[in-house]
């Protein structure tokens, strides 16, 4: 009798744990949406800012931050995946591999600001790109990368190694079994890491703070080498730095953020779930 | 000892080891054409390392050093220059544990023939019908040829990992442990087609067992940490054993 007694002590200790995980998402979804909701429509979404951005729309910001997350992908896509590819299946065990992944590691870990100052430093002012959108998606790209890299590199070395010896063994070359067998087997694993590196590009103000993002720039950007508006750094603008700014304007840009984000998010699992069930081993 | 005038296969004084263990000592063994050599002997003895060797499998291997050479047809394999690719579609391998490749049937038999260029469509299915036939699925596949391969039962699949390395029309056919993973059944299956090859292609295996390397050799290389302890004609080797160690081996004293 004791021992059952304890057990249902054990089991709602546990969930009640669980449950302070939970609920502060919970509650910062809640509250965003409550207050933020009333801010959505039509206009909201697509008209310029107006009257010191107390009115109007977000359009330039939200198109912005779709479009650094674009430049993020081409720029940190091929590179980061061809580097696993090499990590993964080409390189040996050498102190030189054993360099690059601790860099790896490391560059992780770094702090988003200071990949800012880096991106001000070499492309905004050593390769004169200016503060544009070419220069702060490249930032956001090599912050993106160690994820990308180390999600792929994994998700390619989770696929057994007797695939790579098949293919061999019916004259395959190295990069035919990686072409034809392992990539697509590492599919699912790659594209999360993918958008899990994305997700957090879109999301980040340091690193774009001083390589593109304008305070106020109310038209669509016009070329790579344009500056732009971008939806963290909007809302990190109308929350501190306008006084008298509407409480329902930004959390109508919190929620615009959020639910971008977890639409990406929403898209990495669909992908994931199609491409597992398809998967044979 | 009954030596085939010009052996298909001529391994000569090889020695081979991983990191710091020896897995083959100074074997020196010739392997005839058209015909069943098993290569038999407890576990550790080095077979799977030697039939590796014959294809350069053993080259995805880090840290590994060999002495000694292995000839296909008085030619050094390891000689430079040679094509590792164009060697391994001139010798096949079977593995023990079968591995349909992902996706189909078809799929799986033409990869090889596919990535050596072939794109003809009547050529593929001749190759289909031919390898499949020769690893007799034919007829328990000839109307699923594009599912799944590895919706097919265990048998089905190590039968179709050999189809798939027949579609190769490789000239030598190494087989490590094909039936381990099988009921009695389909090892009979596979025997089966084993004789029926043996006219066209030179055989190295290495059987699940010492009843099964009665079966189907021809010739037997009895194999003990990494030695060649003992080499002869089938007849030969289980009924006369020359060295103390195979008969105690073969007559089940050890092993």
């Amino acid at each position: 009798m004791k021992r059952v007694l304890m057990q249902r002590v054990g089991f709602v200790l546990l969930g009640l744990l669980a449950l302070v995980v939970v609920l502060p998402i919970l509650l910062v979804i809640g509250a965003i949406v409550a207050r933020g909701a009333q801010a959505i429509n039509w206009e909201f979404l697509t008209a310029m800012p107006r009257n010191g951005m107390k009115e109007g729309g977000i359009l330039p910001a939200l198109v912005g931050t779709l479009l650094l997350t674009l430049g993020t992908a081409v720029a940190a896509i091929p590179v980061g995946i061809g580097g696993a590819i090499y990590l993964s299946e080409y390189a040996r065990d050498t102190w030189l591999t054993r360099a690059i992944r601790l860099a790896i590691i490391n560059l992780a870990g770094i702090p988003s600001v200071v990949y800012g100052l880096f991106g001000l430093g070499l492309f905004v002012l050593f390769l004169q790109f200016g503060t544009s959108i070419l220069a702060g998606s490249l930032t956001l790209a090599i912050m993106t990368m160690p994820i990308i890299i180390s999600a792929a590199e994994e998700a390619l070395r989770s696929v057994p190694t007797e695939f790579r010896t098949v293919s061999a063994s019916l004259g395959g070359t190295r990069w035919q079994g990686v072409r034809n067998i392992v990539l697509p087997q590492a599919l699912p694993g790659i594209i999360t890491g993918v958008i899990l590196g994305l997700l957090r590009a879109a999301g980040e103000t340091a690193p774009i703070l001083f390589t593109v993002a304008a305070f106020f720039l109310p038209r669509l950007p016009q070329s790579p080498l344009d500056q732009t508006m971008a939806l963290p750094y909007h809302l990190y603008v109308i929350s501190t730095q306008v006084p008298g700014m509407p409480a329902d304007v930004q959390y109508g840009t919190a929620l615009v953020l959020l639910a971008l984000v977890l639409s990406l998010n929403l898209i990495a699992s669909v992908i994931r779930s199609y491409f597992r069930r398809r998967r044979e081993w | 000892m009954v030596t085939d005038p010009a052996p298909k296969i001529r391994i000569q004084d090889v020695t081979y080891a991983y990191d710091d263990a020896a897995a083959l000592r100074n074997v020196t063994l010739d392997i005839p054409a058209h015909a069943i050599t098993v290569l038999f002997g407890p576990a550790g003895g080095g077979k799977t390392t030697l039939l590796r060797l014959i294809n350069r499998l053993n080259d995805l291997v880090e840290g590994t050093r060999m002495s000694g050479q292995i000839l296909l047809d008085n030619e050094d394999i390891y000689a430079p220059g040679v094509s590792v690719t164009d060697l391994r579609r001139r010798v096949g391998m079977v593995f023990a544990l079968p591995l349909p490749l992902p996706g189909s049937v078809r799929q799986n038999v033409l990869y090889g023939p596919r990535l050596a260029g072939l794109r003809d469509q009547g050529r593929a299915d001749e190759i289909l019908f031919r390898s499949l036939n020769q690893a007799a699925l034919w007829e328990e596949v000839k109307d699923r040829l594009d599912d799944s391969a590895s919706a097919l039962s265990g048998g089905q699949q190590q039968r179709l990992c050999i189809a798939r390395s027949l579609a190769l029309e490789p000239e030598v056919l190494l087989l490590d442990e094909p039936t381990s993973g099988l009921d009695p059944i389909s090892t009979a299956k596979v025997e089966h087609s084993l004789f029926e090859l043996k006219k066209d292609y030179t055989i190295v295996i290495v059987p699940h067992s010492v009843q099964q390397a009665a079966r189907v050799a021809d010739h037997a290389a009895f194999f003990l940490m990494g030695e060649l302890i003992e080499h002869q004609p089938e007849k030969k080797l289980f009924t006369a054993p020359q060295k103390k160690r195979t008969e105690d081996y073969v007559t089940g004293r050890f092993g």
